[in-house]
């Protein structure tokens, strides 16, 4: 049985814009997402919006759903209620193109600036050897899929447009995390560059992103906190180690 | 209307940016060119994240009897020989070393007890063959292959000052024609999808890396991407395409709730022990083991339970026959009223592995049934049900250098090449596939440019043909909107060219599409060219109408049934048409099928396979005239 919804969908382009409602059928089991190509099949066909894999796996139906950010197609409909008003929005982090379109570019600036895996110079390609063990820990956030939820939800940069110049944001520490954590990157200095070059000390750790990660990656505890951290600094020296942490505590 | 055309000038064009025109990319940047990358959505979405199972290549990490011979014998098999040897050969041989060179490029597959690259079972592999990471080996690939590229470009920033001196990705930009000199390649031609503002490149070599055509039938496993672009680039511009009545309907796709009906769920379940079962709860499978794989298949449970455990001792479970037959058998309990109650079948893991255990191996696949339809596969069975996933027809290349037959300067490589799969592809060999010949593409379309003295140089003429294509959907009046003839065409596709074909429906389907075209060309987009998909989808249109007429004019030609092409009335497979490829080629208004004779094995190949196999698939004539 289709049941019937108000949807508030925001269109416009970078100068100006704003609210069309529309009412939709929606049958059972439906996703946000099926909703938008029924509008757009039937009552907006220059409707713009972002998707590719209909399944969260590529991460390209980024937007804002009742102000959250989701994945329009890991949306379900049964967790709206029957005649109550969905609005979708473009991600608010990034310049709108055209209605739920944004420009996304600033993310591939910022994965120009991580320096790439550098493998040990005396490994022939087949001698590699690593246990699953240690490759687990990079393995968490190469599950990324580059929706780039967390980069619109993180306060750094949806609030401080200015910050975008030094801040590479939570995407992007996860990269830097992985390659630290690679059991045969051969960089060692991750870490330093990550808080010097790329921000990581501007984050307050408020979480905002791992909630929002369709991927359940624990970005602030896994990735975020133990770089901040600079384990490989002290982690020989307790007297060090033990003086990190009181520093830490005292925000420092 | 847009008036401003953007010009580039490149060696290489690549057209797609999933594995294959990546991998491509990177071959021809290092042999020393500039290249253009042209992806139709962002970097790094294309349609290879979706591959969840794994890269077959055959390094015997897990079972040492693994070797290249084993993976080509394979192989063929899958395809009941129709395959281009060659292709196959190249294909079993460099594998391994294109695995192992992603690992260098910073990927991580999951690893064996020694610390190796751990192997996964799939349906019509002997041994443990497949390199993944959990079920989503493909976005472990493209992600590495993305990251490859950036550290290219991070280079040339730190040698010339400028990361995009020698690659440049063009990110949501379409390609409408490749244009030509002569029979040579000048350039191809396209517009941004953001602005709808056209772009011409000019090169004297483009590879087609556009991968398949699955949004030409209503339920597919692929993305909207699936448009048969390079398919439909190659008729036009004069190459062939190769055998395109052979459309791979994966066995098991999601078949409830309808908006999630056709995705994909990895063979994977079914490798790492998850059995398919009827609505009387039977393992049906053991009904549907065609006699040519009765000797490698067990026909009782105990015997394939065991393999699991001991696979030299005992033969394989029939769930992991190659994805036709699972299909076909699929398709078959459904018709037979013994399906669930979506129209499916059961698939089970949940009997078969403890929970913690189907959540490291099958992470996406718990989290994609539970998000999407309730289901918690640890608990209760899936239902599945064949989907379109894959076309094994394609541009005709040559094998070697993976240029596209007819066309010089054009290349093609991954699903959009044609020959390699014959009339089956396994499950694994897609990724290494692209790898392979994505590596291939590359390195033919350097040699090819390198080769030349005058390039062909881009007309006038030839822009402005482009030109009124892509403003045709403004200009008309009165045309239909695309997205109805599109899910016209889809259902059409789907009813009468789809799994179970016959002669009386594919002639039908054939004057539908006709019909399709013609009022396609009146097709009509509403609103401007900024962002707009119904414009898009109007461009688009075209060439799955193009590809559709191509598999079902090959459908209707090939009067017998094998891999991914079932007649009804041809019901069986007759080593005589095993002979022939079908080519298609475009004759400036229509599609035209003619047979070709397919090239014979060699003899150190043919000798690979016992005299009783090789019996059911060829001719007396063919075996008493020995290989090639």
């Amino acid at each position: 049985m289709a049941r019937k919804f108000n949807f508030r969908i925001w269109r416009g382009d970078s100068k100006s814009g704003g609210f069309k409602d529309v009412q939709v059928d929606v049958n059972e089991g439906e996703v946000v997402l099926d909703v938008i190509h029924r509008v757009q099949a039937t009552q907006m066909s220059d409707l713009a919006v972002r998707w590719n894999c209909k399944a969260g796996k590529c991460g390209s139906c980024s937007m804002e759903i009742n102000g959250k950010p989701r994945l329009a197609c890991m949306t379900r409909m049964n967790s709206f209620e029957e005649g109550e008003t969905v609005t979708v929005t473009p991600l608010r982090a990034f310049p709108v193109i055209r209605d739920l379109v944004t420009d996304v570019s600033y993310n591939y600036k910022k994965a120009m600036e991580v320096p790439a895996f550098e493998p040990p110079a005396d490994l022939k390609p087949g001698e590699y050897r690593m246990q699953q063990v240690d490759v687990e820990r990079s393995q968490e956030f190469r599950k990324c899929i580059e929706c780039f939820l967390c980069q619109n939800t993180c306060h750094v940069i949806r609030d401080h447009e200015e910050n975008k110049e030094s801040f590479s944001g939570p995407r992007f520490f996860i990269r830097m995390a992985e390659l630290d954590m690679h059991p045969l990157d051969t960089i060692k200095n991750r870490k330093q560059m990550a808080q010097e070059e790329h921000g990581l000390g501007m984050c307050n750790i408020t979480k905002c992103c791992t909630e929002v990660c369709p991927e359940h990656i624990k970005i602030t505890d896994n990735a975020i906190i133990p770089m901040k951290e600079r384990v490989v600094d002290v982690k020989y020296d307790p007297l060090r180690w033990l003086g990190s942490k009181i520093r830490k505590k005292e925000g420092i | 209307m847009s008036q401003a055309m953007e010009r580039y000038s490149y060696d290489v064009v690549v057209i797609g940016a999933g594995g294959a025109g990546l991998r491509a990319a990177v071959e021809a940047r290092q042999a020393g060119l500039s290249v253009a990358i042209i992806c139709k959505s962002l970097f790094g979405k294309a349609h290879t994240v979706m591959a969840e199972g794994g890269a077959a290549a055959a390094m015997g990490n897990v079972n040492e009897n693994d070797g290249w011979k084993v993976h080509f014998r394979d192989t063929m098999r899958g395809g009941k020989f129709l395959n281009n040897w060659r292709m196959a050969e190249l294909h079993a041989k460099e594998s391994p070393d294109r695995v192992w060179e992603l690992e260098s490029w910073g990927a991580l597959f999951d690893r064996t007890k020694e610390g190796k690259i751990s192997q996964r079972n799939f349906g019509g592999h002997e041994y443990p063959r497949l390199a993944h990471v959990g079920d989503r080996t493909g976005l472990e690939l493209i992600r590495t292959m993305q990251q490859r590229i950036v550290a290219l470009q991070q280079k040339d920033k730190r040698e010339f000052g400028d990361a995009e001196k020698y690659i440049k990705v063009f990110s949501e930009l379409t390609i409408t024609e490749i244009l030509k000199e002569g029979d040579r390649v000048s350039g191809a031609y396209g517009y941004w999808r953001e602005s709808g503002d056209e772009v011409l490149f000019e090169s004297a070599a483009v590879v087609l890396a556009t991968g398949g055509v699955g949004k030409s039938f209503k339920i597919t496993s692929n993305s909207w991407e699936g448009t048969g672009d390079g398919h439909a680039l190659a008729l036009k511009a004069g190459s062939a395409l190769v055998d395109m009545e052979f459309v791979q309907f994966h066995p098991t796709g999601m078949v409830w709730p309808p908006s999630v009906r056709g995705i994909l769920v990895t063979e994977s379940v079914r490798g790492d022990g998850g059995v398919l079962t009827n609505s009387d709860g039977r393992r049906f499978m053991f009904d549907y083991i065609p006699e040519v794989f009765k000797d490698k298949y067990a026909d009782n449970e105990a015997e394939a339970d065991r393999w699991y455990k001991d696979q030299n001792n005992n033969r394989r479970p029939p769930e992991l026959l190659p994805r036709d037959e699972v299909a076909r058998a699929i398709n078959s309990e459904v018709k037979a009223g013994r399906g669930s109650p979506h129209g499916g079948v059961f698939l089970d893991v949940s009997s078969r592995l403890p929970a913690e255990e189907i959540k490291r191996r099958l992470p996406s696949m718990w989290h994609q049934f539970k998000e999407l339809a309730d289901v918690d596969i640890t608990k209760e069975p899936m239902e599945v049900g064949p989907t379109c996933h894959y076309v094994m027809g394609g541009v005709k290349v040559d094998p070697d250098s993976a240029a596209a037959v007819g066309v010089e300067g054009l290349f093609a490589a991954g699903e959009v090449a044609g020959g390699m799969h014959g009339s089956n592809r396994l499950g694994g060999n897609s990724l290494s596939d692209l790898l392979v010949f994505g590596r291939r593409a590359g390195a033919g379309a350097a040699a090819y440019v390198k080769s030349l003295g005058q390039r062909p140089k881009v007309t006038d003429g030839e822009i402005s043909r482009a030109k009124s294509r892509l403003d045709a959907p403004f200009t008309g009046s009165g045309g239909e909107n695309p997205y109805s003839l599109h899910q016209e065409l889809q259902n059409l596709t789907q009813d009468l060219v789809g799994i179970i074909r016959t002669e009386t429906e594919l002639a039908d389907a054939i004057v539908k599409l006709d019909s399709i075209r013609q009022r396609s060309e009146k097709v009509r987009a509403d609103g401007g060219r900024v962002f707009n998909p119904g414009f898009h989808l109007a461009l688009d249109l075209e060439n799955m109408l193009l590809v559709s007429e191509s598999i079902a004019k090959s459908a209707l030609a090939r009067k017998e049934s094998r891999g991914g092409h079932t007649r009804d009335d041809y019901p069986k497979m007759d080593p005589e048409w095993r002979q022939y490829n079908h080519l298609s080629r475009w004759n400036g208004s229509k599609v035209e099928v003619a047979p070709e004779e397919a090239i014979m094995l060699p003899h150190e190949l043919l000798d690979l396979f016992e005299m009783d196999e090789l019996k059911k698939y060829f001719t007396q004539g063919e075996l008493a005239k020995g290989g090639k």
